[in-house]
C-alpha cells in the first residue's frame, strides 16, 4: 500500500481505512462534510477514539461510586434492580432445604452408560446418515474409542424443588442413549465417569423442539463443548461447529495426557492430568440461553493416582460414596409463568435469585463424620461465588477445608483455606473433614457480594448473611475413612516447568467499547485471528481493560500455568491462585501472565469470556493450532 | 402442608409486596386466567407499543407495525454521532445488500435515533439517503420519553451508569430477532458484513435457513476471489481501529 511509505500512525491508517469503507459504501466526501464526519482537510473524524477514550476515563473511582454496594442485603432479595437489567423479575419464594442433593452415590444423578451406535462411527463425517460434523476425526485410528455413548438433547419437564408452589420446569437436557431409547432428560446432564487411556466416543443427537417452541428463549441448534478436555478441535464442541435438529455429531475424546504425541511420546505427561471437567452447549450467540435452559453436565477423569478409590493412589475419598460433584447455578423463576425467566436483551450479564445445586433448589446433603471430596462447578451464567462453610450456631468459627484443585487440575499440594472463589466455569475440588462433627449442620454459603451481571463488587457478607446454598447435615453412620489426611499429603504430581523458551508472546485485552471486544476486534466464526505452531510454547498476557466488568477468560484445549497476577506471583492464601488452570479470572483491571504448551492436535479453538452473556455478544476470538508455520502476532 | 397450585399462589402473590414485575403493566393475576404465554410476556416486557415516525414521515407503532410477526434487526444511532454510527450504518448497508431480496420482503431493519430532538424525520431521511439505505430499512424517531423507554426495554443500556449516560456506548450492538419464534440475539454492528448477515439469519424462518446460508457461503467465496485478484488495500475487516 503506497501510503505506508509516509509512515502513517496506526490511528491515521485506521481513520483512512474507515474513510475508505465509507466511500466504498457509496458515500461521497461532500456527504461526509455535510454530516460533519470529515474535516475540511479531508480527515475523517476519528470518532471511535472518542469512545475509546471515554472507556478509559471511567476511572476506578467513578466506577466505584456506581459499582460498589456498601449496604446490600443478601442477593436473594436484591437481584431485582440488577442495574443494567432492562427488567425486574423476581422469583416467588421457594422453601429451601426440602430436597436431597442428587448425587451419583445413590443414582439420583445418573452416570452415563454405553450404548450401541448405529450406524457405526466413521472417521469422515457421515453426512448421509445425518451427521452434522464437517471435519474428519484426526486421532480416531490412533486412539480408537473403547467405549461408545449416545446422548440425546431434547426437552422435558423436571422438578427443581418439592415446594408445591413451584411447577416442574420445562428444560432442555441430555437423555442417556439414542433418541429411540427415549430416556428422560437429566439436568445436569448424565455424569461421565472416565479413565485416562480409555478413549471414548459420544454420539450427540439434537432432538430439541423446533423454533417457536422454546418457551421464550433458547435456540435448538447446539454444539457441546467438553470444557478443559485435551480434545481434537473437531470434537471440542467449537461454538461454530453447531448442528441442527435431526442431526447427530460424533465427538471423540482420546482421554490422553498432553504431550502424548510430542514431549512425552506414547504416554503423555501425567503432570497435565485433568480430573474435573464439564460439558455444556457452546452454540455461538446462544450459549447463555441454552446452558441456562439446562444443557450442561460434568465429566470426571480418573487415573492410577486419582483413582476414585481411597485405598489406592493419592488416597482421595472414594467415588461415588465420598466424592460428590456439585453443579451450582442461579436462576429466576418468572412469577407470571412459573417457569425459568431469561433476560433476552441484557448485555452486562444476568443474575438469578434462586440457587440450584445439581438441579435442585437449595438442597440437603447427609454425610458421615469423615472426609469427603466435593467438586464445585459454577455454570453461570454470570455470577461469581465465594464459598464458605458456615455453622449457623457458631458464626465466629473459621471452618477450614482443603483445596486440592484449580479448575479440576490438582494443585501441587493441598492448601488449607477458609473459602474458595469460583467464577463462571471455574472448578474447585476440596476435601472437607467432618470427623468429630457428628450432629452438626453446615451450609455452603456464598458470601461474595454481587448486585448485577458485571461481576462482584469485591466485598463479602458477614458469616450467615450470604446465601445458604447447600445444607450439609452430619448425621450419617460412622464409617471407615481410608482417605489420607490432606495435611499429610506433601505433593500431587507437581507442575511442568514454565521456563522452556516461548516461541511468541501475545497480549489479549478484554474490553467494552460499546460492544464486547478483544484487542479492539470483533468476533466472527471465520476470522482466525492467529496461528499457534503445534508443539510450541507461548506466553500470553490477558488483561481486563475495565474495572466495571469482570471476565472469567477461558482458553480451550490447553491448561496454562499462571506466572503472575498484576505483577505478583499467584498466591496460595487466602485464595488459591497458583496452579494449572483453564480460566483466567480477570477481576477489575487484572493482568494475568500465563504459560502454555500447545501439543499433539491441530485445529480451531476459541478464547472467550465465560460470562456467557459477554461471550454471546462477541467477547471471543478464534485461533488455530497449525502443524507448520504459525504467526508471531503479539496482539492478535 | 396444604398443596397449593401455582395459580393459587399467583392469586396470593398480588398481596406479596416483594414479588412482582415492577414497572410493567399489571399482569391481571386476579383474573385467574391461564399464565401468559412467553411470547406475550416478551412483548409486554421488551416491546412497548410506542408511536414512532419513520424517516419517510410515516407514523408507526413499535410493536404492532414493526415487530409483531416479523423477522427484524434493531440498532440505535444518531445523525450527529461521529463515533461508531457512520461506520455501522455503512457496514449495515453492505449487510442490506447481502440480504437484498429479503430486506423489505420478510426481513425488516430498524435504526432508532438516540437523539430524537435533533433527528427529525427530515434529518433521518437525509442521513438514510447519504448512506444509500435501501427499502425495508426504517430510521425511527419519536417522543424522547418513548425513545428512552425503548432503549431501556431493548437492553441498549449498561449497568455502569457513567457509560449508560453516553449515547456512544449504545450504538455498538445490533439486535436481531424473530418475534413469533422468540429468537433474539445480538451482534456488534461493526462486525464483518458477512458475519453480521450470518448472525441475523440465526433468527431466520427455518425454511429459509439452508438457502440463505448457501448465499453467505457464496458471498464469502466471491470476497475471497476478489481479494485474490486485487491488491490488498483497506480490506473490509472489522478492525475498525481507534487507537
Amino acid at each position: 500500500m503506497h501510503l505506508l511509505k509516509y509512515r502513517l500512525t496506526k490511528r491515521q491508517l485506521d481513520v483512512l481505512k474507515n474513510r475508505k469503507e465509507l466511500i466504498k459504501a457509496g458515500i461521497s466526501r461532500r456527504d461526509l462534510l455535510k454530516l460533519g464526519l470529515m474535516t475540511s482537510a479531508g480527515v475523517l473524524v476519528d470518532g471511535l477514539s472518542v469512545s475509546r477514550a471515554f472507556g478509559q476515563t471511567t476511572t476506578p473511582t467513578a466506577i466505584d461510586a456506581t459499582g460498589a454496594i456498601t449496604a446490600v442485603s443478601r442477593s436473594t432479595s436484591q437481584s431485582c434492580g440488577s442495574r443494567g437489567s432492562s427488567l425486574c423479575v423476581v422469583s416467588p419464594p421457594i422453601q429451601p432445604f426440602l430436597d436431597l442433593l442428587p448425587t451419583p452415590r445413590d443414582g439420583t444423578w445418573r452416570i452415563q452408560t454405553p450404548t450401541a451406535l448405529s450406524p457405526a462411527p466413521t472417521v469422515a463425517p457421515n453426512t448421509g446418515a445425518g451427521e452434522g460434523r464437517t471435519i474428519a476425526h484426526q486421532a480416531f485410528t490412533e486412539f480408537p474409542p473403547q467405549k461408545f455413548y449416545g446422548v440425546t438433547q431434547k426437552a422435558g419437564a423436571l422438578s427443581i424443588t418439592s415446594d408445591p408452589t413451584i411447577d416442574p420446569q420445562n428444560l432442555w437436557g441430555f437423555a442417556i442413549g439414542t433418541p429411540e431409547q427415549n430416556n428422560p432428560i437429566n439436568v445436569p446432564g448424565p455424569l461421565y465417569v472416565e479413565h485416562y487411556n480409555v478413549p471414548i466416543l459420544v454420539r450427540n443427537y439434537n432432538r430439541l423442539p423446533p423454533e417457536g417452541q422454546n418457551g421464550g428463549f433458547g435456540k435448538p441448534s447446539v454444539t457441546t463443548h467438553l470444557h478443559n478436555g485435551h480434545t481434537p478441535s473437531e470434537s471440542d464442541g467449537n461454538p461454530c461447529n453447531f448442528f441442527e435438529i435431526g442431526q447427530f455429531y460424533d465427538q471423540h475424546y482420546p482421554n490422553v495426557y498432553a504431550g502424548i504425541k510430542s514431549t512425552h511420546p506414547g504416554t503423555g505427561d501425567i503432570r497435565e492430568a485433568l480430573h474435573t471437567l464439564w460439558y455444556h452447549d457452546h452454540r455461538v450467540d446462544f450459549t447463555a440461553q441454552n446452558t441456562y435452559k439446562g444443557l450442561a453436565g460434568m465429566y470426571l477423569l480418573f487415573n492410577d493416582k486419582d483413582t476414585g478409590d481411597e485405598l489406592t493412589g493419592f488416597h482421595l475419598p472414594s467415588f461415588p460414596q465420598f466424592d460428590i460433584p456439585m453443579v451450582f447455578n442461579d436462576k429466576v423463576i418468572d412469577p407470571s409463568t412459573g417457569q425459568l425467566f431469561f433476560d433476552l436483551f441484557n448485555l452486562d450479564g444476568i443474575l438469578g435469585d434462586r440457587f440450584l445445586v445439581n438441579g435442585k433448589v437449595q438442597p440437603v446433603l447427609h454425610v458421615s463424620p469423615r472426609r469427603y471430596r466435593f467438586r464445585w462447578l459454577n455454570t453461570g451464567p454470570s455470577r461469581f461465588y465465594q464459598f464458605f462453610l458456615t455453622d449457623l450456631t457458631n458464626l465466629g468459627a473459621n471452618n477450614t477445608f482443603w483445596q486440592i484443585s484449580t479448575d479440576g487440575n490438582l494443585t501441587d499440594r493441598p492448601y488449607q483455606v477458609s473459602s474458595a472463589r469460583v467464577s463462571v466455569s471455574e472448578r474447585v475440588d476440596v476435601i472437607v473433614d467432618f470427623t468429630g462433627k457428628a450432629g452438626k449442620t453446615f451450609y455452603i454459603e456464598n458470601r461474595l457480594i454481587q448486585s448485577d451481571g458485571q461481576g462482584p463488587s469485591g466485598g463479602l457478607f458477614a458469616a450467615g448473611q450470604g446465601d445458604l446454598i447447600l445444607k450439609i447435615v452430619v448425621d450419617g453412620p460412622v464409617v471407615n475413612d481410608n482417605s489420607q489426611n490432606p495435611a499429610t499429603i506433601t505433593a500431587f504430581y507437581g507442575f511442568p516447568n514454565t521456563t522452556d523458551p516461548v516461541r511468541v508472546e501475545r497480549t489479549f485485552v478484554f474490553q467494552n467499547r460499546g460492544d464486547w471486544e478483544i484487542n479492539e476486534k470483533i468476533f466472527a466464526c471465520d476470522d482466525i485471528r492467529f496461528q499457534v505452531l503445534k508443539n510450541s510454547n507461548e506466553r500470553w498476557t490477558i488483561q481486563n481493560e475495565g474495572s466495571s466488568w469482570h471476565h472469567p477468560v477461558h482458553i480451550h484445549f490447553e491448561e496454562f500455568q499462571t506466572l503472575s497476577i498484576n505483577g505478583r506471583a499467584p498466591a496460595t492464601s487466602p485464595l488459591v491462585q497458583k496452579g494449572r488452570k483453564d480460566v483466567a479470572r480477570l477481576e477489575s483491571r487484572d493482568t494475568h501472565v500465563v504459560y502454555f504448551r500447545f501439543r499433539d492436535f491441530h485445529g480451531r479453538y476459541p478464547i472467550h469470556c465465560h460470562n456467557v452473556v459477554h461471550e454471546d455478544h462477541a467477547m471471543m476470538a478464534h485461533w488455530e493450532i497449525v502443524d507448520t508455520g504459525g504467526d508471531t502476532n503479539p496482539r492478535p | 402442608m396444604i398443596k397449593m397450585s401455582r395459580r393459587a399462589w399467583l392469586g396470593m402473590a398480588s398481596a406479596a409486596a416483594a414479588v412482582g414485575v415492577v414497572g410493567l403493566p399489571p399482569l391481571q393475576r386476579e383474573s385467574r386466567a391461564a399464565p401468559l404465554p412467553p411470547r406475550e410476556l416478551i412483548r409486554r416486557r421488551n416491546f412497548p407499543n410506542v408511536v414512532l415516525t419513520t424517516h419517510e414521515g410515516e407514523r408507526v407503532r413499535f410493536y404492532d407495525d414493526l415487530i409483531k410477526e416479523k423477522f427484524v434487526t434493531v440498532n440505535m444511532m444518531y445523525s450527529t454521532c461521529k463515533a461508531t454510527c457512520p461506520l455501522t450504518t455503512a457496514n449495515l448497508v453492505q449487510v442490506q445488500k447481502l440480504l437484498a431480496d429479503r430486506v423489505g420482503r420478510d426481513l425488516f431493519m430498524y435504526s432508532i435515533t438516540l437523539d430524537p430532538k435533533q433527528d427529525t424525520p427530515e434529518v433521518l431521511n437525509a442521513y438514510a439517503k447519504t448512506f444509500g439505505v435501501g427499502a425495508g430499512w426504517k430510521f425511527l424517531t419519536g417522543n424522547p420519553d418513548d425513545i428512552e423507554q425503548l432503549r431501556r426495554r431493548l437492553g441498549f443500556r449498561w449497568a455502569n451508569q457513567e457509560m449508560d449516560k453516553n449515547k456512544d456506548f449504545h450504538t455498538g450492538n445490533l439486535r436481531y430477532g424473530n418475534e413469533p419464534l422468540m429468537l433474539w440475539g445480538a451482534v456488534p454492528g461493526l462486525a464483518e458484513p458477512t458475519w453480521v448477515s450470518e448472525c441475523i439469519l440465526f433468527a431466520d424462518w427455518p425454511e429459509n435457513r439452508l438457502r440463505d446460508r448457501q448465499r453467505i457461503v457464496e458471498a464469502k467465496s466471491r470476497k475471497a476471489s476478489d481479494a485474490g485478484r486485487t491488491e490488498p488495500v483497506a480490506p473490509m475487516t472489522h478492525d475498525h481501529g481507534q487507537h
